[in-house]
C-alpha cells in the first residue's frame, strides 16, 4: 500500500506541531479545542481552494484566476440573495458551484482547445472576472444587513460541535483522496502531468486532463465564492485580491512540484494547514499583521529550496551497486 | 570564396524575416486603428499635453517591461517586480528621512532593486527551482518586509529636485520619464538584438540543453537577466516614487500582472525563445493609448482590466484561431 | 498450402515531416501466428511507421487494414481497443509512478458502480504478467527507481497486459543482455503460439533469422521487398537494405598513432559507471561499444563537463585537467556531439549560422556586438565542408533533414578547432547518404591528427570505424582490442555482460 505520508509531509506535520506547541507555551487559550476548531475553520476555504489548484498544477498549468472566480461568484450569488431573500440557499451554493465550473471551463477550453499556456489565460480571465464584478455591481457593496438569515446562518451552524464551513472541507478533502488515487480521471491527470509524452502514447488526452483540472478548480472557486461573502459578511469588487497567491503557496508548501506531476493531497492539505496557523498565530503572539506576508513568502521560498533538494536527480542507475533500492 | 561569401550574404538578407514583421505590423495597425478611434472618440485625444500626460501611466511599467522581456524569452519569469520596486521606494523613504542626498537616494533605490535580483537570480538558478514559484514567494517575501518596515505609515520627506525623475521635463511636451525610456528601449533593443549576449538569449530560450552544451554558462546568463530586471525595477521605482512624492507599502501594487500583459502582449512567447523589443515597445503604446482613451472615456479603470484581459487573450489566441481554421480549410 | 489472409496490412502510406518525407507509399502485411522481421538501416522510417501503425502518427495518404477493414486509428486509444499495441524504441512511461500503475495507465481494472479502480487486482495482474517474464520487480517501485533494463521488462509487461491481437516490437533487444534476448523470444513465440501477428524491427540479422518467420524491407522511408525467411540469405537482404555492396561502407585508413591526448584514470560516478580508465592518442579512433544504457553516453557526459559527482582524473596532453562545464572542455578542445541531437545539439529555432557561431560568440565578436557578416562567414566555410545541404545558411535548423542536422552539430564543433571530438552514436537516425558522409569525415579528421571518441551501438559501425574497441556493460569497462583482434563474437558477448574479467589484448 501507498505511505500515506512521505517524509516530506511528516517534517511539515512536526513544523506545524511544533509551531503549534510554542505558540501554546505563549499563549494557553491557543490550545483549547474550541480555538483549534476556529482556526481549522478560518482555515477551511484555503484548504477547498488548494486543493482545486492541486489538479491544475499536476497537470503543468497554474490557476491565477481563482481568486477573481471566487470573487464573482460571490457578488453574484450575494447579490442574488438580497434581491430574492427567499431562493433556497442550498440552490444558491449551487447555482454558485455551477457558475464558478463555467468559468473554470472557460480557462480549460482556452488551455485545450486553443492551447494557449495557462498562465496566460487566466492571467487574462483574472482581470476579466474582476472587472465583471464591477459591471454587476456597479462597485457597490452587497453589505451584511442585505444578506439573509439562512445565507448568513449556513456555514457557521453546528454540527456535532462542528461549522458546516469545517465539514464541507473535510468532505472535500475526502472526495479528493477518492478522486485521486481511485479514479480514472484523477490518475490520467497525475499520468499527464508527469510525462504528457507517454500520457499521449497510452491514449490519455492530456489537454482533456488540463480541462477536468480547470474545471474542478472552478467548481471550488464557485462553491468558495458563496463561503466567503456568508464568512465575512460583504461582497465588493476587491474580494479576496490576491487570494490565489496564498492557495498556490499552499500548494508549493505542500510539496506539490510546480514541473507537474508529483503532489498528494495530505501534502496539500498540511500546506494549507501551515499557512492557516501562521495566520492563526500571528495576532496571538503579538506580532503585527505586517509581518505576515512576508513570513509566507520566506517559508514559500524556504519550502521550494528544501524541495529541490530532494527533487534533485542523481544520475541514472546503471550500475548494479546503485540499483539496490530499498524494499519497502 | 570572400566574394561569393559577400554576395550570398547580401543576397539572402531578409528584412523582413530579419525584423519578424507580421507580429509587429499586426501591433501597429491595432495601435493605429484605436488611436484613430480614440481621436473620433474625444476632443480631448489629440492634445499633446494630454498625450504626453498620459504617457506617465505606463512608462514606469514599461521600463521594467523591457528587460523582462528578455527574462521570458529565456524562459524565466518574474513576478516579484511590483514588491521589488515597493522594497526600493520604501528604501529610498527611509534614505531620505535619514537626509540623504538626492544621489544617494537613487543609488540606494536601484542598490536595492539589485539585490532583489540577484536575490531572485541566485535562488533560481543555484537551487534550479522554477522562476515563478521562487518569485511567487519573493513577490509576498520583499512586499511584506515593506509592510514590516512601514506598516500603514507615509513617508514623504523627500528633499527638493526629487520630484524632478517623475515629474520634470526635459524639453517641451517631452518628460525625463518619456525620455528616459526611451533610452532604455534603445539599449535594450541593442542589447537583445545587436550582441552576443542578445544571442544567447534567444539560444537559451530556445533549448537551453543544447545552449549550455554549446559552452553557454546557462546559469550566469540568466542570473545577470534576474538582476537586470532587478535594476530596472529600481529605476522604475525612483520614476514612481517621485512622480507620487511619497511611498506607502501598496505602492504599484498589482503592476506586475499589466508588465506582463505588455510583454505577451508584444509578440513575447511566454514558453521562451521567441520575441523582439521593437514588438514590445508596440504593444507598451497600445496599451497606454487604450487606457487613456478609456480614461477620457470616463470608463473606470477595472473594468479597462476586463478590456486588457480581453486583449491578452485573444491577441495570443487570434494566430492560434487562424492557424487551425486555415488547416481545416486544406 | 493455404493461403492466410493477412492480419493487419498497410496499403500505400505515406507520411512526410517538415523537410523529410518518412514514409513513401509503404505497404506491409503482418499474419496472425507469425513473427514478421522489419529490416531497415536507422533512418529508414521504421520508427515513424510504427507510430503510424498504433495511431500516434496520422499517414497523409494510404490506409491501414485490419482483417480487411479499412480501420482508421485518430489516436493510441483507438488502436489499443483494436487490439494493436507497441513496445517503442524509447521506453515512454511515467517516472512519478508505480510499475503496476505504468503496466494499467490507459486501461485500469475498475470494480462497483462508480468505476474505482481495483489496485489490489492491478497488482496482482501486474505481479502475474512480471513472474511470467521472469523480471522480478516490485510492482509497487516507483519506475524512477528501476534500471533500463527493467524499465525495459515494464514497457514488455505493459504490452503483454492487453488482450493483444498485434503486437509491434520496435529494437526490442538494444537495450537487453544475451539472457534478457533469450527470454524475450519466449515470449516473443509464446504469442505466437496464441496467434498474435507480431512485427519485429532490428537491425541484427541473427536476431531476425532466429525468430522471424517473413521479412520486409525499407530503405529511405520506401518498401523494397518482402517475403519468406527461409527463402533468403543475409547478404542478399544486406544488399536490399542498403542498396549496395557493404564493403565500400566504411572509409577506414590505416595511419600511424601520434600520442596521448586524453588520459582517464579512475573515472567514476555514484550511479553511473565506475573505474573507467583509457587513454586517447592522436589519429586514433577509439570505439566504446556497449548495450543502449551501458553507461557510455554518460561517461562522456562526464568527461565533457556536464555532470556532477565525478570521481577520477582526467589528462590532456600529459596536463591534468580540470573540467567542471562544457565550456571549460570546449576551452581545452574537447568537444561532444550528442547522441540526443534536438533537445541537445542544435538551437532548432536558431538559423544554421548562428548554431555553428554559437560556442564561440566571443571569439567572433570581439567587442561583445554581434558582427554577422563573420558569423556568417565562418559557418559557411564549415556547413560547405560538412556538405551541409540547405538553400542558405538562413535557414532554420528545425528545416533540415535529421542527417543535415547532424552534420550542422559536427561543422559547429570543427569550428572551434578542437583536439578531441566525441561522436555519440554519430550515425542514428541519418540516412545512407550523410551517413557515409559522417564516416569519412571522421577519416579525414584523424587524418589531420585529431582523436576521436566514437559511441556506437552499431556492431558493423564500430568494428568498421574504429583503431580499438572499448566495451562496456552496466557501467563497467569490460574488455579492450586492438583493430587487428577484433572478433564480433567475443566483443557482442562482452556487451552482454559475458565476460567477467577485463580481457586486454
Amino acid at each position: 500500500m501507498k505511505k500515506l505520508f512521505t517524509s516530506r509531509e511528516a517534517l511539515l506535520c512536526l513544523l506545524i506541531l511544533a509551531m503549534l506547541l510554542s505558540v501554546g507555551s505563549v499563549a494557553k487559550d491557543f490550545l483549547s479545542l474550541s480555538n483549534l476548531l476556529s482556526a481549522y475553520n478560518d482555515t477551511s476555504i484555503l484548504i477547498i481552494l488548494a486543493l482545486g489548484q492541486m489538479l491544475v498544477i499536476i497537470t503543468r498549468c497554474i490557476d491565477l484566476s481563482v481568486a477573481a472566480n471566487l470573487a464573482l461568484t460571490g457578488m453574484v450569488v450575494a447579490m442574488l440573495n438580497s434581491s430574492y431573500p427567499d431562493f433556497p440557499v442550498p440552490l444558491l451554493m449551487l447555482f454558485g458551484m455551477l457558475l464558478g465550473l463555467t468559468m473554470g471551463m472557460i480557462n480549460g477550453l482556452l488551455v485545450w482547445k486553443l492551447e494557449i499556456p495557462a498562465i496566460v489565460v487566466t492571467l487574462g480571465t483574472m482581470s476579466i472576472y474582476r472587472g465583471i464584478i464591477f459591471l454587476l455591481s456597479e462597485g457597490a457593496w452587497v453589505n451584511v444587513h442585505e444578506m439573509s438569515e439562512a445565507f448568513m446562518h449556513i456555514p457557521r451552524s453546528l454540527h456535532l460541535g462542528v461549522a458546516l464551513l469545517s465539514w464541507l472541507s473535510i468532505m472535500v478533502v475526502g472526495i479528493f483522496y477518492y478522486f485521486c488515487r481511485y479514479s480514472r480521471s484523477g490518475r490520467e491527470i497525475y499520468a499527464a502531468g508527469n510525462s504528457p509524452t507517454a500520457a499521449f502514447y497510452t491514449g490519455i488526452d492530456v489537454g482533456r486532463s488540463q480541462f477536468i483540472a480547470f474545471s474542478i478548480s472552478g467548481l471550488l472557486a464557485g462553491l468558495c465564492g458563496y463561503l466567503w461573502v456568508s464568512r465575512y459578511a460583504v461582497a465588493y469588487v476587491d474580494v479576496a485580491a490576491g487570494f490565489e497567491l496564498q492557495v498556490i503557496s499552499a500548494c508549493v508548501i505542500g510539496g506539490i512540484s510546480i514541473m507537474g506531476g508529483r503532489g498528494t493531497v495530505t501534502g496539500c492539505v498540511l500546506g494549507a494547514v501551515f499557512i492557516g496557523v501562521i495566520n492563526n498565530s500571528l495576532p496571538v503572539i503579538g506580532v503585527s499583521p505586517f509581518w505576515q506576508m512576508a513570513i509566507s513568502g520566506a517559508v514559500i521560498v524556504l519550502a521550494v529550496i528544501a524541495s529541490s533538494k530532494a527533487e534533485k536527480k542523481s544520475g541514472r542507475i546503471i550500475l548494479k551497486s546503485a540499483a539496490i533500492v530499498p524494499s519497502r | 570564396m570572400e566574394k561569393i561569401t559577400e554576395q550570398k550574404w547580401q543576397l539572402s538578407k531578409d528584412w523582413f524575416k530579419a525584423i519578424k514583421l507580421p507580429w509587429e505590423f499586426f501591433l501597429i495597425l491595432i495601435t493605429a486603428l484605436v488611436f484613430t478611434l480614440c481621436s473620433f472618440a474625444s476632443p480631448y485625444f489629440l492634445d499633446v499635453w494630454n498625450l504626453s500626460d498620459a504617457t506617465f501611466n505606463f512608462v514606469e511599467k514599461a521600463i521594467v517591461a523591457l528587460p523582462l522581456a528578455m527574462l521570458i524569452i529565456c524562459r524565466d519569469i518574474d513576478l516579484s517586480i511590483a514588491s521589488i520596486i515597493a522594497l526600493s521606494s520604501v528604501a529610498m523613504g527611509f534614505a531620505a528621512q535619514y537626509g540623504l542626498g538626492l544621489e544617494l537616494i537613487v543609488i540606494i533605490g536601484i542598490s536595492v532593486g539589485v539585490l532583489c535580483g540577484l536575490f531572485n537570480g541566485w535562488v533560481v538558478t543555484h537551487f534550479d527551482i522554477p522562476a515563478i514559484v521562487v518569485t511567487i514567494g519573493t513577490m509576498s517575501l520583499f512586499r511584506g518586509i515593506s509592510y514590516i518596515l512601514l506598516g500603514d505609515q507615509v513617508l514623504k520627506d523627500y528633499p527638493d529636485g526629487f520630484e524632478y525623475f517623475g515629474q520634470g521635463y526635459i524639453y517641451w511636451v517631452f518628460s525625463f520619464e518619456f525620455a528616459l525610456f526611451l533610452l532604455a528601449a534603445v539599449f535594450f533593443y541593442a542589447l537583445l538584438h545587436k550582441t552576443n549576449f542578445g544571442r544567447r538569449c534567444y539560444a537559451i530560450g530556445n533549448n537551453p540543453t543544447a545552449a549550455f552544451y554549446s559552452g553557454i554558462n546557462v546559469k550566469r546568463h540568466r542570473l545577470l537577466l534576474f538582476v537586470i530586471v532587478g535594476a530596472l525595477a529600481g529605476v522604475a521605482a525612483v520614476l514612481l516614487t517621485s512622480r507620487l512624492g511619497s511611498t506607502r507599502p501598496t505602492i504599484a501594487l498589482g503592476w506586475e500582472l499589466s508588465i506582463i500583459t505588455m510583454v505577451v502582449l508584444g509578440g513575447v512567447n511566454i514558453m521562451g525563445g521567441a520575441g523582439s523589443i521593437p514588438g514590445v515597445f508596440i504593444a507598451v503604446f497600445l496599451m497606454g493609448i487604450v487606457t487613456f482613451g478609456l480614461g477620457l472615456l470616463n470608463v473606470p479603470g477595472i473594468v479597462m482590466s476586463i478590456i486588457i484581459g480581453g486583449m491578452l487573450i485573444s491577441v495570443i489566441a487570434t494566430p492560434v484561431l487562424i492557424k487551425k481554421f486555415s488547416h481545416r480549410g486544406s | 498450402m493455404p493461403q492466410v489472409a493477412p492480419f493487419y496490412s498497410l496499403r500505400g502510406i505515406s507520411k512526410a515531416f517538415p523537410g523529410v518525407k518518412a514514409l513513401d507509399k509503404v505497404q506491409l502485411d503482418l499474419y496472425p501466428g507469425e513473427v514478421m522481421a522489419l529490416i531497415g538501416e536507422n533512418g529508414a522510417g521504421k520508427s515513424t511507421l510504427v507510430k503510424t501503425m498504433t495511431g500516434i502518427y496520422q499517414p497523409d495518404s494510404g490506409e491501414l487494414c485490419l482483417q480487411g477493414q479499412t480501420v482508421s486509428l485518430a489516436t493510441p486509444d483507438a488502436a489499443r481497443s483494436l487490439g494493436i499495441t507497441a513496445i517503442h524504441q524509447e521506453t515512454v512511461l511515467f517516472d512519478e509512478l508505480s510499475v503496476t500503475e505504468n503496466i494499467f495507465t490507459g486501461h485500469y481494472l475498475t470494480h462497483g458502480p462508480f468505476k474505482t479502480l481495483d489496485w489490489k487486482e492491478m497488482r496482482r495482474q501486474a505481479m502475474q504478467i512480471l513472474s511470467d517474464i521472469e523480471a522480478p520487480i516490485d510492482p509497487d517501485m516507483l519506475l524512477r527507481h528501476l534500471s533500463i533494463g527493467q524499465r525495459h521488462m515494464v514497457a514488455i509487461a505493459r504490452a503483454l497486459s492487453f488482450d493483444a491481437k498485434v503486437v509491434i516490437l520496435d529494437e526490442p533487444t538494444a537495450a537487453l543482455s544475451i539472457h534478457e534476448t533469450q527470454e524475450l523470444y519466449k515470449i516473443v513465440n509464446k504469442l505466437k503460439a496464441s496467434g498474435c501477428a507480431i512485427m519485429f524491427i532490428s537491425h541484427k540479422f541473427d536476431e531476425v533469422f532466429a525468430i522471424a518467420d517473413r521479412y520486409t524491407v525499407f530503405r529511405d522511408g520506401c518498401f523494397v521487398g518482402q517475403g519468406k525467411i527461409d527463402q533468403i540469405d543475409e547478404a542478399q537482404l544486406v544488399t536490399m537494405m542498403v542498396g549496395r555492396t557493404v564493403d565500400q561502407v566504411y572509409p577506414k585508413q590505416k595511419l600511424p598513432l601520434g600520442d596521448v591526448i586524453l588520459k582517464a584514470q579512475n573515472f567514476s560516478h555514484p550511479t553511473e559507471f565506475n573505474d573507467i580508465n583509457f587513454e586517447l592518442r592522436s589519429g586514433e579512433i577509439l570505439g566504446f561499444y556497449g548495450l543502449v544504457g551501458a553507461g557510455r553516453t554518460e561517461l562522456m557526459q562526464a568527461i565533457y563537463g556536464v555532470s556532477e559527482n565525478i570521481n577520477g582524473t582526467l589528462e590532456l596532453q600529459g596536463q591534468p585537467l580540470s573540467i567542471r562545464s562544457p565550456a571549460d572542455a570546449i576551452k581545452a578542445g574537447i568537444v561532444y556531439v550528442p547522441e540526443e541531437r534536438q533537445s541537445q545539439g542544435v538551437v532548432l529555432d536558431l538559423p544554421i549560422y548562428q548554431n555553428i557561431g554559437l560556442p564561440q560568440l566571443n571569439q567572433i565578436n570581439k567587442n561583445g556586438l554581434l558582427n554577422q557578416r563573420s558569423e556568417y562567414a565562418l559557418a559557411d566555410t564549415y556547413a560547405r565542408r560538412l556538405l551541409v545541404k540547405a538553400p542558405d545558411w538562413h535557414e532554420h535548423v528545425g528545416n533540415l533533414s535529421g542527417g543535415n542536422q547532424q552534420k550542422v552539430v559536427i561543422a559547429k564543433w570543427l569550428a572551434t578547432k578542437p583536439k578531441v571530438i566525441i561522436l555519440d552514436e554519430p550515425t542514428k537516425g541519418i540516412d545512407i547518404s550523410s551517413k557515409a558522409a559522417v564516416h569519412s569525415f571522421m577519416s579525414e579528421l584523424v587524418e589531420q591528427g585529431l582523436a576521436v571518441i566514437m559511441i556506437s551501438s552499431e556492431l558493423p559501425e564500430v568494428m568498421g570505424m574504429s583503431d580499438r574497441i572499448i566495451v562496456m556493460s552496466e557501467g563497467l569497462q569490460v574488455a579492450q582490442w586492438h583493430r587487428a583482434d577484433f572478433n564480433a563474437e567475443k566483443i557482442v558477448s562482452a556487451a552482454s555482460g559475458g565476460l567477467n574479467e577485463k580481457t586486454i589484448h
